[in-house]
């Protein structure tokens, strides 16, 4: 009888509608500095279009998706020719709905000498989660990479240490995972209980 | 000298007392006072909380070295109170079971604030939901975090129920009853109608 | 061979040598055990219960003699799952979690998660002047306030105690300020999504001033006892390296960025929240090492001492103004006055919801059940916290829920560089350079 079932819209209105994660691409020109960033990214590396996916402007900001395998080798052009000198991590999301590509990881980067920033995205599937290591390139990812591994479950091949970093070292599972649960216990309070956050009647 | 509080007034009345139980009557208000009065506290701050604990034990405003408190003993052996001071979570409780375990007894524990007492606001996988599921706690501080003026409340609280305790075999007598009252207890969900 | 028979300090043999357990009192018979072994290296572990780490920081270090060959950080120990929490909750409760990350700079989170949530909501350009001005003192304030607890602290784990004193004395008088505008000194949710949770009370800015005047007489008591005093100098120069090369690659903002002379600050840089309207400088300092990055933070006090008058000048021109963005879609309907029974709903608003305007109480009702949709797409919102660059990566999918939140903490990347500050240096060199990252291990676990 409680929680929520369907769309969870009880306005009345309907048609809440829940949009997947865009899958189209932006078109050009990009506006602001985006048009120069990916100008020079192709003349840097010809084979532009064979690894990005898509490019996406979306609220004043640029994302590449990159295709996992050439990871790499776009992260040193744009650390090197593109200046974006820092990487600001590694940031994972899971969408349960989008077999095929269910785990994303979200790079964020800045560069200081132009004072831009844009954004990498590589989508891997859930049966084959494998990334290449960004540590050689941004150091400072190590801790990220950890982080996203075990938050997420997905392996960067090539890092130096890959273990647990903020659960238990034998710890089972990966809990921010969608399919993971919050974990919460029901509260006690005399003559009712207050379930946890996840299992509440809830609005969508 | 003249009696100047409760227990002065006790030792006062020397004469006027009966042998059998008086000996350790007055042996336990010593103890108790002397144990309460210089409590040192060991450092576990955590989280939010370890910053008002450390305003109460360093800001001007909120000084407990009146009590004698403000010596924060880095080493739990040379500590008797452990004040719990923020979210405890499941990697760290092993932690805390040791440092509890390595101090030395007669020790308290004091779980400030919300998340120390039942795991505040974070009812998920990390957090032990209360550290009383690791340690035993003797009095909860409430707050998000407590205001110093909290913690020292709670402080005072637990100095007046050590002041209280009792020794050897009448301690080991309300231990004893305590227990039969805690198993014969009405559990919490079935306390109905109370809820208005 | 063993002279110790305490259950937690007995030593043991591994595959990798005895295991030792100090406790205190006993360092004689450890010398002799360990002399005994003829074992130069010897692994100490800093455990996550320690007077001198900042938090619960686990520090495992490889000794050869005083000198330190290796030292690797073990974090997790705070670890209380906010973000996937958030995913539970609606985008103004997300405020009260994420207020609590970063604990000495909970303004900070609370902006970078409302800017973010701004951005995709796009009202970015629709947030009242008045609340950023608001939103600009509050972060100053708290700039003050978390630049005390890094000094205080880092002096008092270097063994200056006196410094600790007078830094909470001053924190006191910045908690105080925020007591009176929002109710609360330390995790107050008082940023919130549009604008900020209620207006300023009679005579803030009164207050304000006065207090700014007095901080600026005290911060020279700290000042005159640590600046050129020989032994603090000795302690903290040359302590700590960490190059402009280091620090890029680690990714690491803040005053260790601008301690090897880059002056990148993005409240100039990438201005947020009206900032490129106020007059201030960006301190450097271009000795790569902990006493840089002192004086880098001693200095930006007075700086944020300076936005602080000019955002009172700000707010007393906008009196009046509203707090809130105008779109009561989006507005949270917290019309607060201090009643009987303490501090609720404004008995006006009541009145009004209630008798006079349908629309509002439906407004009020279903932005506090459901709150408020907003549109999906992912954004990246930065804000330059006292520890570095603090930036929130929130995903939406359409709904009243955040669908995914990661921020990015700059103490999770500072605390990388300790590896690389400390190798090579001695035992007691690592409390200083620790203590100037100024991790919070509330943001390095979230």
């Amino acid at each position: 009888m409680f929680g929520t079932h369907g769309t969870g819209d009880t306005s009345g209105y309907g048609g809440l509608v829940r949009t997947p994660a865009s899958t189209g691409s932006s078109e050009r020109p990009y506006g602001s500095y985006f048009d120069d960033v990916a100008d020079d990214l192709e003349r840097a590396y010809p084979a532009f279009s064979d690894a990005i996916e898509r490019v996406v402007v979306d609220r004043g900001e640029l994302t590449l998706h990159v295709k996992r395998e050439k990871l790499v080798e776009v992260s040193k052009i744009l650390r090197d020719s593109l200046k974006f000198e820092m990487c600001m991590g590694v940031s994972g999301v899971h969408y349960p709905e989008e077999s095929g590509h269910e785990l994303h990881a979200v790079y964020p980067l800045l560069s200081i000498t132009n004072n831009r920033r844009i954004r990498l995205e590589v989508s891997v599937p859930d049966n084959d989660a494998h990334i290449p290591s960004v540590v050689e390139v941004w150091a400072g990812n190590n801790w990220h990479e950890r982080e996203t591994f075990d938050m997420f479950g997905i392996i960067f091949d090539g890092h130096p240490g890959l273990t647990r970093i903020l659960m238990p070292d034998d710890w089972q599972g990966h809990p921010q995972r969608k399919d993971y649960a919050l974990g919460g216990i029901s509260v006690e309070y005399k003559g009712a209980t207050v379930p946890s956050p996840d299992e509440r009647r809830s609005y969508r | 000298m003249a009696p100047r509080w409760i227990g002065m007034g006790l030792i006062m009345g020397l004469e006027e007392k009966l042998p059998s139980g008086f000996v350790l009557t007055t042996v336990e208000k010593l103890a108790g006072y002397m144990r309460k009065n210089s409590l040192w506290p060991a450092t576990f701050g955590l989280a939010c909380c370890a910053i008002e604990m450390m305003a109460v034990g360093s800001a001007a405003k909120y000084d407990i070295s009146r009590f004698g408190m403000e010596v924060f003993r880095a080493s739990p052996r040379q500590a008797d109170l452990m004040i719990v001071a923020g979210r405890v979570s499941n990697k760290m409780a092993p932690v805390l079971r040791q440092i509890y375990d390595q101090m030395a007894a007669p020790k308290w524990v004091l779980a400030m604030g919300a998340c120390a007492s039942s795991g505040g606001m974070f009812n998920n996988y990390a957090i032990v939901q209360g550290v009383d599921h690791v340690v035993p706690v003797d009095i909860y501080l409430p707050g998000c975090p407590p205001r110093p003026e909290m913690l020292m409340d709670a402080i005072l609280k637990l100095h007046t129920s050590i002041y209280d305790e009792k020794l050897g075999p009448n301690r080991e007598a309300v231990i004893k009853s305590v227990e039969e009252a805690a198993l014969n207890a009405l559990p919490t969900h079935q306390m109905k109608g109370l809820l208005a | 061979m063993t002279t110790f028979t305490d259950p937690y300090s007995s030593s043991r043999e591994t595959t990798e040598g005895t295991v030792f357990s100090v406790t205190g009192g006993d360092w004689n018979e450890l010398v002799t055990e360990i002399g005994a072994t003829k074992e130069e290296r010897i692994v100490v572990n800093m455990g996550p219960q320690h007077p001198s780490t900042h938090g619960v920081l686990r520090l495992v270090l490889e000794l050869e003699g005083e000198t330190v060959t290796e030292v690797r950080c073990g974090i997790g120990y705070l670890h209380t799952g906010i973000e996937k929490n958030i995913e539970y909750r609606s985008w103004t409760q997300g405020v009260t979690f994420v207020t609590r990350m970063d604990y000495l700079s909970p303004l900070f989170n609370e902006t970078a998660y409302c800017l973010a949530t701004e951005k995709l909501l796009g009202i970015t350009n629709d947030v009242p002047e008045r609340a950023s001005a608001i939103r600009v003192l509050m972060m100053e304030l708290n700039r003050i306030s978390s630049h005390m607890v890094a000094l205080g602290t880092g002096a008092l784990e270097l063994g200056a105690i006196t410094p600790m004193f007078f830094a909470f004395r001053e924190r006191e008088r910045v908690l105080d300020i925020f007591e009176m505008i929002s109710g609360l000194r330390m995790n107050m949710a008082y940023i919130r999504p549009g604008g900020v949770q209620q207006d300023l009370p009679e005579g803030a800015t009164q207050k304000i001033r006065e207090t700014v005047k007095e901080m600026r007489k005290a911060f020279k008591d700290n000042s005159t006892l640590l600046i050129g005093n020989s032994i603090w100098i000795k302690r903290t120069e040359g302590i700590g390296y960490l190059d402009l090369a280091g620090c890029t690659t680690l990714g690491i903002t803040g005053p260790v960025l601008r301690s090897t002379g880059l002056p990148w600050d993005l409240r100039k840089t990438q201005p947020y929240c009206g900032y490129e309207n106020y007059d201030f400088d960006v301190i450097t300092t271009d000795t790569c090492d902990v006493y840089g990055r002192f004086l880098i933070r001693m200095n930006e006090l007075e700086q944020s001492l300076r936005l602080i008058e000019q955002a009172c000048d700000k707010l007393d021109k906008l009196a009046g103004a509203p707090v809130m963005v105008a779109d009561k879609k989006i507005a949270w309907p917290a019309q607060l006055a201090m009643g009987g029974d303490g501090l609720g709903n404004s008995l006006n608003h009541i009145r009004e919801i209630m008798g006079t305007s349908m629309e509002s109480l439906i407004h009020h009702f279903k932005l506090v059940t459901e709150g408020f949709r907003v549109p999906a797409g992912q954004v990246y919102a930065a804000v330059e916290s006292p520890r570095g660059e603090l930036g929130a990566h929130i995903v939406s999918d359409g709904g009243t829920r955040p669908y995914r939140m990661h921020f990015r903490e700059p103490s999770f990347n500072n605390l990388q560089s300790t590896s690389a500050m400390c190798e090579g240096s001695m035992v007691a060199d690592i409390i200083g350079a620790v203590a100037s990252i100024d991790p919070v291990m509330g943001g390095v676990d979230r």
